[in-house]
């Protein structure tokens, strides 16, 4: 499969609705499709990053509003683990047409989830709207910490936007300060478990979005499935995006193209380093687990 | 319609919680059994005394050492079936009979149970407990594909049930505790949360982007490692997701 996974269209997008733009990351795509979404009845609920306890520290939620996508919205640059509440959302909430944004890897976990429901009752046919954010590398808490207070100089609760960009990490603080460290300094932050992540631009998703390619303040979309397909038609209809051909903005689909071909790249090495990581007394090589190939 | 499979459910310590799940794919159990597989033995479902000829035998629970019946039934299950599944924690892995030690009512002299695989030799896993229908359903109509189904449908099952089989070749023991040894400490964690989200006793909760977890509230079931997309992970199957659902639904109806 190619680096973009399979895809029915790429465009550059922006959501035309002022209150969601303020709040969110980029082109606020993902808020904007599930507020659309939920005015539809396309989905009862969606799954996201909420708020949680600690400044910049997510806690997945099941929400039912504008006002509380509101709140969740923008990126965290830490784990947030949606998936722990996909069965959840179906029972407690009692959601039949289930929401749900994750990373690459949350998305690949949704798909495990759906055709392979071995612990995940009830779940297979009612994830209604899979949405996948472009994913790097992602951090602990901890090392996020680390990074705005430690590299940055800036208090976690004083800070108002964090983003990854042009070689950077910046933070942007509330009394307008901006603070930047050089992306390449973070790499002994990033979870061991990003190493092996084979997947950029959540291949697997309904629609999936992120700001690379797309200038600033605009989005880059995937729409890829039949049912990201429909609801994508359906936000366009009701006027939620402003679009703009990809082949038409700058820097376009070639970077992400190179991004992802470097990140699978270079993980793929890691993935086959492990095979031969030790040694056996016969002096062969002993291989770590290889998830890509069986349990 | 090609001739349909033939399925049984062989029950042995488990708490009947595997067989009503079979039931629980409600109407789909019915489209099952019209079109793709005849239950020939389950308890109460089946006049059927005797352990039978089958394609599928789903064996529901641990295997008692101390029962000669049980040992002798599993042991006949393998001759006849074609592909012997663990169906549930507690066929696969022990789950909560690993904390039986004797003297409990109304068998105390029963003491020894262990997963079905240190009597038999086992195809293929169904872990967590209960399983869920969907997953059941989903092996089954793989199980009518790889046995009656074209080159292609064959293909397709074969790949959809590998790691299902690779899980019973990996071994008999599993509890949270895989995440930590297996996931974890291999370098794989990525915080997804499926593991907690999985669970059925909710022993696993998500301290900081990765699992913790209740070690006494864990009862063994393999349902998290299992379901953990670090566990394993076939980009083969996983790719074609839309098709393979597509598809099931379309057998469903
Ligand atoms: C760890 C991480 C790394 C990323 N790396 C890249 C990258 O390399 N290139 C790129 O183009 N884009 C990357 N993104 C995506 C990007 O930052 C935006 O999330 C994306 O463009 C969506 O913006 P939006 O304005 O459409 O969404 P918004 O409308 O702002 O909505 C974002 C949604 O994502 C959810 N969310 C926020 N944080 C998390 C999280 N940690 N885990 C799961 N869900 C979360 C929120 O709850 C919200 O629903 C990354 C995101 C994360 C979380
Ligand atoms: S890099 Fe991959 S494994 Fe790490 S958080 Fe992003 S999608 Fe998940
Ligand atoms: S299911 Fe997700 S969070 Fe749990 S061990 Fe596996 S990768 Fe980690
Ligand atoms: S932690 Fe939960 S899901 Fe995992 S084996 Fe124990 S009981 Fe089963």
């Amino acid at each position: 499969m190619d680096v973009l996974g399979n895809y029915k269209s790429a465009i550059s997008a922006r959501s035309t609705d002022k209150d969601i733009l303020k709040k969110a990351q980029d082109g606020g795509i993902i808020t904007t499709l599930f507020a659309y979404a939920l005015e539809e009845g396309i989905i009862d609920g969606a799954i996201v990053a909420g708020p949680g306890n600690e400044p910049w520290k997510p806690e997945p939620m099941v929400v039912t509003t504008k006002a509380e996508l509101l709140a969740a919205a923008g990126t965290r640059y830490t784990i947030s683990p949606n998936i722990s509440l996909i069965k959840e959302a179906t029972r407690s909430y009692g959601l039949d047409r289930v929401g749900i944004v994750g990373t690459p890897c949350q998305i690949q976990a949704t798909r495990k989830a759906q055709l392979y429901p071995i612990g995940m009752r009830d779940v297979d046919d009612k994830i209604a709207l899979a949405l996948g954010i472009f994913c790097m590398e992602n951090l602990s808490y901890q090392a996020l910490e680390a990074m705005v207070e430690d590299h940055c100089n800036q208090k976690m609760e004083s800070v108002v936007k964090m983003d990854i960009g042009k070689g950077k990490f910046t933070v942007y603080t509330e009394r307008g300060a901006v603070s930047q460290m050089p992306l390449k300094l973070i790499h002994k932050y990033v979870q061991p478990g990003c190493s092996v992540c084979l997947d950029y631009v959540a291949n697997l998703a309904d629609i999936s979005s992120g700001s690379v390619g797309s200038p600033d303040g605009w989005s880059t979309v995937f729409v890829r499935s039949t049912k990201g397909n429909a609801v994508w038609d359906g936000a366009i209809a009701a006027g939620c995006f402003e679009t703009k051909p990809i082949d038409q903005v700058k820097p376009g689909l070639d970077l992400v193209t190179k991004l992802a071909t470097e990140k699978i790249t270079k993980n793929q090495k890691n993935v086959d380093a492990r095979k031969t990581i030790g040694l056996k007394a016969d002096g062969t090589p002993k291989g770590l687990r290889n998830p890509y190939e069986s349990p | 319609m090609a001739e349909k499979i033939t399925i049984g459910e062989l029950h042995l310590s488990g708490c009947t919680g595997c067989l009503v799940t079979l039931a629980d794919n409600y109407e789909g159990l019915f489209k099952l059994l019209d079109d793709y597989a005849d239950l020939v033995y389950a308890l109460t479902l089946v006049d059927v005394r005797h352990v039978p000829e089958m394609d599928v035998c789903l064996v529901e629970g641990s295997c008692c050492l101390d029962d000669k019946l049980s040992v002798e039934e599993l042991k006949e299950a393998r001759e006849k079936s074609k592909v012997l599944v663990a169906y549930g924690g507690c066929a696969a892995y022990g789950n909560i009979t690993r904390f039986c030690r004797g003297g409990q009512w109304n068998q105390p002299g029963q003491e020894a149970f262990v997963p079905i695989s240190e009597v038999v030799d086992v195809d293929l896993y169904i872990p967590s407990c209960p399983p869920c229908p969907q997953e059941v359903r989903n092996v089954a109509v793989m199980a009518y594909l790889l046995l009656k189904g074209n080159e292609e449908q064959k293909n397709l099952a074969t790949a959809y049930l590998t790691p299902l089989m690779q899980l019973a070749q990996r071994g008999n023991e599993a509890c949270g505790c895989d995440l930590m040894y297996d996931v974890i400490n291999q370098g794989l964690c990525m915080g997804c949360g499926t593991c907690a989200g999985t669970c059925p006793v909710r022993a696993v909760t998500m301290e900081y982007g990765k699992p913790n977890v209740n070690r006494d509230q864990c009862i063994k079931c393999g349902a998290c490692y299992a379901q953990c997309p670090r566990s394993w992970f076939n980009f083969d199957v996983m790719n074609n997701y839309e098709g393979i659902m597509d598809a099931i639904k379309g057998a469903m109806q």
